[in-house]
């Protein structure tokens, strides 16, 4: 029921600032974005943006520089297995 | 970068089971034996199921499956709250799938639509507010459930059904908090845990402080973890490596969706909408209080209980079959297979318990995945 979906967003809705559309395995859908638009964000500014969807709402925005830092430490550990 | 083929290579998910089985050998853990950690989250138990994991771990550690699935906790008396309210004449029920198949003490939202009940499947509550835009002259309710990770969505469709002021819409209430029931779960002596994966999609809302409480006054190490296997088994080594040292302290494995703060407008749009229950009932584990949430007095006009008269939840818990074990399963004393009703009684077609029905409940997981 937490589902959490990681999808990209590819458009936003210029008649709906709240609204953009995002792609999840090559299948489109609508999701708001109320939880991840600051207010002083232009919601252009999210375009390319991974988030988290979760029951048609884009609840997190999804952090590079963190994803990177945990598979960096993962691989930290990989080597010193190898060298062990 | 998806962020997901990365978190399943079976290359990382190798030395992380190595690391695993060197840190249970030391002498620190050797001697608590068997460690008992808690995945609390439904999302984690199947990707547990799923993938094996629980197979490939060393002896000594055991994985026990929490109250983390809002199906398997919904108590029959709600599922009766709904199946009442489609009764009624010109009523559109709307919910998540994952609700219908639960049962009541008479019925399931199903068998009340085989029945001639409009009961319809939404992905999003505000597909809930959609229909009711599409049928002004049908009352449109929304079964709102879940946990802190849904509270958000469905307090922003009630804020955008009030901008509209749209007047057919409201929503039956049973959204419910996991911090309680993690406290309850510590208080509860017949349960022993040695440390926490905290849930991640939750905690993306909620952040990391409130279960500092659990580090500090109960000693236990709580690590947030993403929802693929590395992840998991990742945040495992985390809670032994805390373990092995003495430690007990909140970690963010889930560090790429997870921010320390959580959301601070899905927080913001959930305390405009919605305040404390007293009481809340959880399905095997009865009332904790200060559990669930409700609508606020300003937003009552899109409340489904003041709209239909239903009562606040009983306290009265109908009990469920005498041989089924679902509290035992719930609070961890007990695993699926050992319910005498697993597989011959109780299976996802005819679920006599709910953490038959979805697939992140205990036992369907562990009946759809055993091998
Ligand atoms: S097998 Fe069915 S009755 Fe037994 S604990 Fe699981 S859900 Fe409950």
């Amino acid at each position: 029921m937490c589902l959490g979906i990681p999808a990209e967003i590819v458009a936003v809705d210029p008649s709906d600032p709240m609204s953009a559309t995002v792609e999840v395995s090559g299948v489109r859908r609508r999701v708001n974005l109320a939880c991840v638009l600051a207010e002083d964000t232009d919601p252009h500014d999210l375009l390319g943006q991974w988030v988290l969807i979760h029951v048609g709402f884009a609840m997190a925005l999804m952090d590079a520089d963190a994803a990177k830092a945990t598979l960096a430490l993962l691989s930290e550990l990989s080597q010193e297995h190898g060298s062990a | 970068m998806r962020y997901v083929d990365e978190f399943r290579d079976p290359a990382h998910a190798r030395v992380l089971l190595q690391r695993v089985r060197e840190r249970m050998a030391l002498p620190a853990l050797r001697q608590r034996h068997p460690v008992r950690i808690m995945e609390v989250c439904g999302g984690h138990t199947h990707t547990i199921f799923r993938h094996g994991l629980e197979a490939l771990l060393p002896a000594g550690l055991e994985l026990v499956h929490g109250p983390g699935c809002p199906v398997c906790v919904l108590p029959r008396e709600r599922i009766d709250d709904c199946v009442a309210v489609a009764a009624h004449p010109g009523v559109i029920l709307a919910t998540f799938g994952d609700a219908l198949r639960v049962p009541g003490t008479r019925a399931s939202l199903q068998q009340a639509r085989a029945e001639g009940a409009d009961v319809r499947i939404v992905y999003s509550p505000l597909d809930a507010l959609a229909l009711a835009r599409a049928h002004p002259q049908r009352e449109v309710v929304f079964f709102a459930l879940g946990f802190e990770t849904t509270m958000p969505a469905t307090a922003l469709t009630v804020l955008q059904a009030s901008r509209e002021r749209i007047a057919n819409f409201s929503l039956l209430c049973h959204h419910i908090s996991i911090v309680p029931t993690l406290q309850a779960l510590l208080e509860d002596k017949d349960v022993q845990l040695d440390g926490f994966i905290g849930p991640g999609h939750v905690s993306m809302v909620i952040g990391s402080h409130p279960y500092e409480f659990i580090a500090h006054r109960y000693q236990k190490p709580f690590v947030i973890a993403g929802f693929e296997p590395v992840d998991i088994l990742q945040s495992v080594l985390m809670l032994l490596s805390q373990l092995a040292a003495g430690e007990a302290c909140v970690e963010n494995q889930y560090a790429r969706v997870v921010a320390e703060g959580g959301n601070r407008q899905a927080l913001a749009a959930v305390s405009e909408v919605f305040e404390l229950r007293e009481h809340a009932l959880w399905r095997g584990l009865g009332d904790i209080p200060r559990s669930g949430m409700r609508l606020r007095q300003t937003y009552a006009a899109f409340d489904a209980e003041r709209r239909f008269g239903l009562f606040d939840m009983a306290e009265s818990v109908a009990p469920e079959p005498a041989s089924a074990c679902c509290d035992q399963v719930l609070k961890g004393c007990c695993q699926p297979k050992q319910c005498p009703l697993f597989g011959s009684e109780c299976i996802p077609e005819h679920p006599v318990g709910a953490l038959m029905v979805s697939s992140e409940g205990a036992c369907a997981a562990c009946y759809q995945y055993r091998r």
